[in-house]
């Protein structure tokens, strides 16, 4: 399946805007988290400034968000995990929304309850969780519901490698196949679950090989490249479309940053993030653009500005907005 | 404990690895599994160093599998090992608890005693730091309502040496739940009461003894791992109004030290339970029960109180996450609160 120009710069657009997305984020993290202004003998205080809690940053991996999401609809749903937002992004997740939560304040997605792992937008079928694994057996639960209701809506689980070792990826797996339910498995092999490298937990290369013990096609990208993901995505998401049943995807992509910020990455060989950068996805979609002549510095330009004023107006959104009540924490345990 | 014992401070996370490698030095059968405890010593810190002396065999990283791994220490105990499992957070119990509550907490009873399931689970409790609702929860009273687990929940570093050096060497699975908000750890802000003096010395503290860490006349405070330091500061504000609080730290869940709180209960006659799990159905009522089913003996001069999360699960956002967790002021309120009544 090829990329159409539209599609093409869809994808670049949304990984830029994923980039400083994540970028500021890593930023605006640390504000007021390090000494001397946290408690004495402390190098970082997680639950400090205007961002506190986890924050795990998904920079280096835009690519298997975007080659995914670029072809599915308003109507598809989506399960993150624990790192969800260039997935949430590529969803069309209100941005200001999301970023609001992730301040923690009333004009937030789930109105300051649930932070950054636990974003939810019904609007565009977007939810995640901070519990690894538990996201592939939900979107079983979409996919089946779609075909229940007559649509044609297809249910995508993203979760990392370390994710496909939990029984909940297996029991899922087998679920989907058994039921021949519209969902894509997406498996994005950064290479750690946290501290520890896939090889010290997995005992095969690769989680696309165990697709056939399930009965369903299993598909390796090994480049983290956009139209290759887009590539592999696509049959996948036809094929769920056409109501032909399951696919299980891995991409090998890079983690830019620590597993969360603050991480001191002591397990990581120096310079092995830097390294990857080598290969960083952006300009290599870049490039590929300009020999088209899709892209040339003025229209590049043009398209960073305008994603730095989204990305910038979402961050000053969050920040300007106002905190809950304390006692809004009563709120919302039961539907009313 | 002799007087000659070279004592050092010591966070609660180096005195649990402490308990631990001293333990595995001196018990063969004694190993490490979970997630991030080796190259990484746990990411809050409580097996830090000990892949460094003993090495991988003895302390495994794990896959992301909790049902596998825990499921393992059960029969790895059954054989006469004495797995030390972690849990990384108590909230991923939820993908585990077949394992823990089905078999690793009944299988001696179900066997008419003749299998033991020499284990301990360790695991990461409480919020504070804004980890929201999969990440923030203490959860040890679902822990304690289910027989046959005994469940230790220490507030300092000197009873977590000893109480985890007791699990350890106990004959049945103990699960040992230390909150991240005291553990010490150099990225979170902690109650720096629960960092103290720890004998370097191998040493045990016996399961179901509570521990009066602040004696008090006019209420008792019946609480439990970080609430315990806040319990202490809020004693410290009560005190300066003339308000003299006892504070009765439990320590052990099961067993749990009836006789301490009764006794204490008796000479203050006021009783405020101090609690950072859910107020239903919990610890809270529990200890409110065992003061109810013992009126014929003690007099109350005041109801008794209970703090606790009011039946949420806990928020991410900072305002309402303090709202939803009891704090130094909340007890102080609370006892105060309790001050007012003439019960006689
Ligand atoms: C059930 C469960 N176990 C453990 C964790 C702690 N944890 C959070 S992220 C993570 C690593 C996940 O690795 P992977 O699935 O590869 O995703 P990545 O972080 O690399 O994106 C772990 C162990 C958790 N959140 N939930
Ligand atoms: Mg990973």
């Amino acid at each position: 399946m090829q990329a159409t120009t539209e599609q093409l710069l869809w994808m670049y657009e949304k990984m830029v805007e994923i980039r400083e997305y994540e970028e500021t984020m890593a930023k605006v993290y640390l504000e007021a988290k390090l000494p001397p202004k946290i408690q004495k003998g402390l190098a970082f205080d997680i639950g400090a400034g205007p961002v506190p809690g986890e924050m795990h940053l998904a920079a280096g991996q835009e690519p298997v968000a975007v080659g995914v999401c670029a072809h599915l609809r308003r109507d598809d749903t989506v399960v993150g995990a624990h790192r969800p937002h260039h997935f949430a992004i590529a969803k069309d997740v209100d941005l200001n929304a999301m970023t609001a939560e992730m301040y923690g304040k009333a004009t937030g997605l789930g109105r300051g309850k649930g932070g950054h792992m636990h974003l939810f937008d019904p609007a565009v079928k977007f939810s995640c969780s901070g519990i690894v694994g538990a996201g592939a057996p939900q979107a079983c639960g979409a996919a089946l519901a779609a075909r229940k209701l007559g649509t044609d809506a297809v249910a995508i689980a993203f979760f990392g490698e370390g994710a496909a070792n939990q029984g909940a990826f297996h029991e899922a797996l087998n679920l989907a196949a058994l039921w021949k339910l519209p969902v894509v498995f997406v498996v994005e092999d950064n290479k750690y679950g946290i501290s520890v490298e896939k090889s010290a937990s997995t005992a095969i290369a690769s989680n696309a090989d165990r697709a056939v013990a399930y009965g369903m096609p299993g598909v390796l990208v090994e480049k983290n490249d956009a139209v290759a993901v887009f590539e592999a995505a696509g049959e996948a998401v036809a094929r769920a479309r056409r109501g032909e049943g399951p696919t299980l995807i891995e991409v090998k992509t890079d983690r830019y940053y620590g597993h969360f910020q603050g991480d001191p990455e002591t397990y990581r060989p120096k310079g092995e993030a830097k390294a990857l950068r080598q290969h960083d996805p952006i300009p290599a979609l870049g490039a590929l653009l300009r020999s088209r002549d899709l892209l040339d510095d003025e229209s590049d330009a043009a398209l960073r500005t305008r994603v730095s004023a989204r990305v910038q107006a979402a961050y000053d959104f969050g920040r300007n907005s106002p905190y809950p009540e304390p006692q809004d924490a009563l709120l919302h345990v039961f539907a009313d | 404990m002799s007087t000659t014992t070279t004592t050092r401070r010591l966070t609660m996370a180096q005195a649990i690895s402490e308990a631990t490698a001293q333990e595995m030095a001196r018990d063969p059968r004694v190993f490490v599994m979970g997630e991030d405890v080796g190259k990484y010593g746990g990411i809050f810190s409580a097996t830090t160093g000990l892949l460094e002396q003993f090495g991988p065999e003895r302390v495994m990283d794990t896959p992301i599998s909790e049902t596998g791994f825990m499921g393992a220490a059960l029969g790895a105990a059954a054989e006469g090992l004495r797995p030390i499992s972690e849990l990384m957070f108590v909230d991923f119990f939820g993908v585990c608890f077949d394992q823990i509550y089905n078999h690793i907490a009944k299988n001696h009873y179900m066997s008419g005693g003749a299998c033991k399931y020499p284990l301990v689970i360790t695991t990461g409790i409480g919020g504070g730091y804004n980890d929201a609702a999969q990440h923030s929860q203490c959860l040890y009273s679902i822990f304690a309502h289910v027989p046959g687990l005994k469940v230790v929940v220490p507030s300092n570093a000197y009873d977590a040496k000893g109480l985890m050096t007791t699990a350890i060497r106990d004959d049945n699975p103990v699960i040992f739940l230390y909150h991240k908000g005291i553990m010490g750890l150099s990225w979170m802000s902690y109650f720096e009461g629960s960092t103290n003096e720890v004998p370097e010395a191998q040493y045990t503290i016996p399961f179901g003894e509570a521990c009066v860490v602040r004696e008090g006349s006019d209420v008792t405070i019946v609480t439990l791992s970080q609430m315990v330091q806040k319990s202490m500061l809020a004693a410290d504000q009560l005190a300066t109004e003339g308000i003299s609080a006892e504070i009765l730290d439990l320590r052990t869940l099961v067993p749990l030290d009836r006789a301490a709180v009764l006794a204490s209960v008796a000479k203050t006659g006021r009783l405020l339970v101090a609690d950072e799990d859910y107020l239903s159905y919990g610890l809270s009522g529990e200890i409110a029960a065992l003061v109810a089913e013992n009126l014929d003996t003690l007099r109350l001069k005041a109801p008794v109180r209970r703090l606790a999360v009011p039946d949420v699960p806990i928020p991410f956002s900072h305002p309402l996450e303090q709202f939803a967790i009891p704090q130094v002021d909340n007890i102080v309120a609370s006892v105060r609160g309790l001050m007012t009544f003439k019960l006689d």
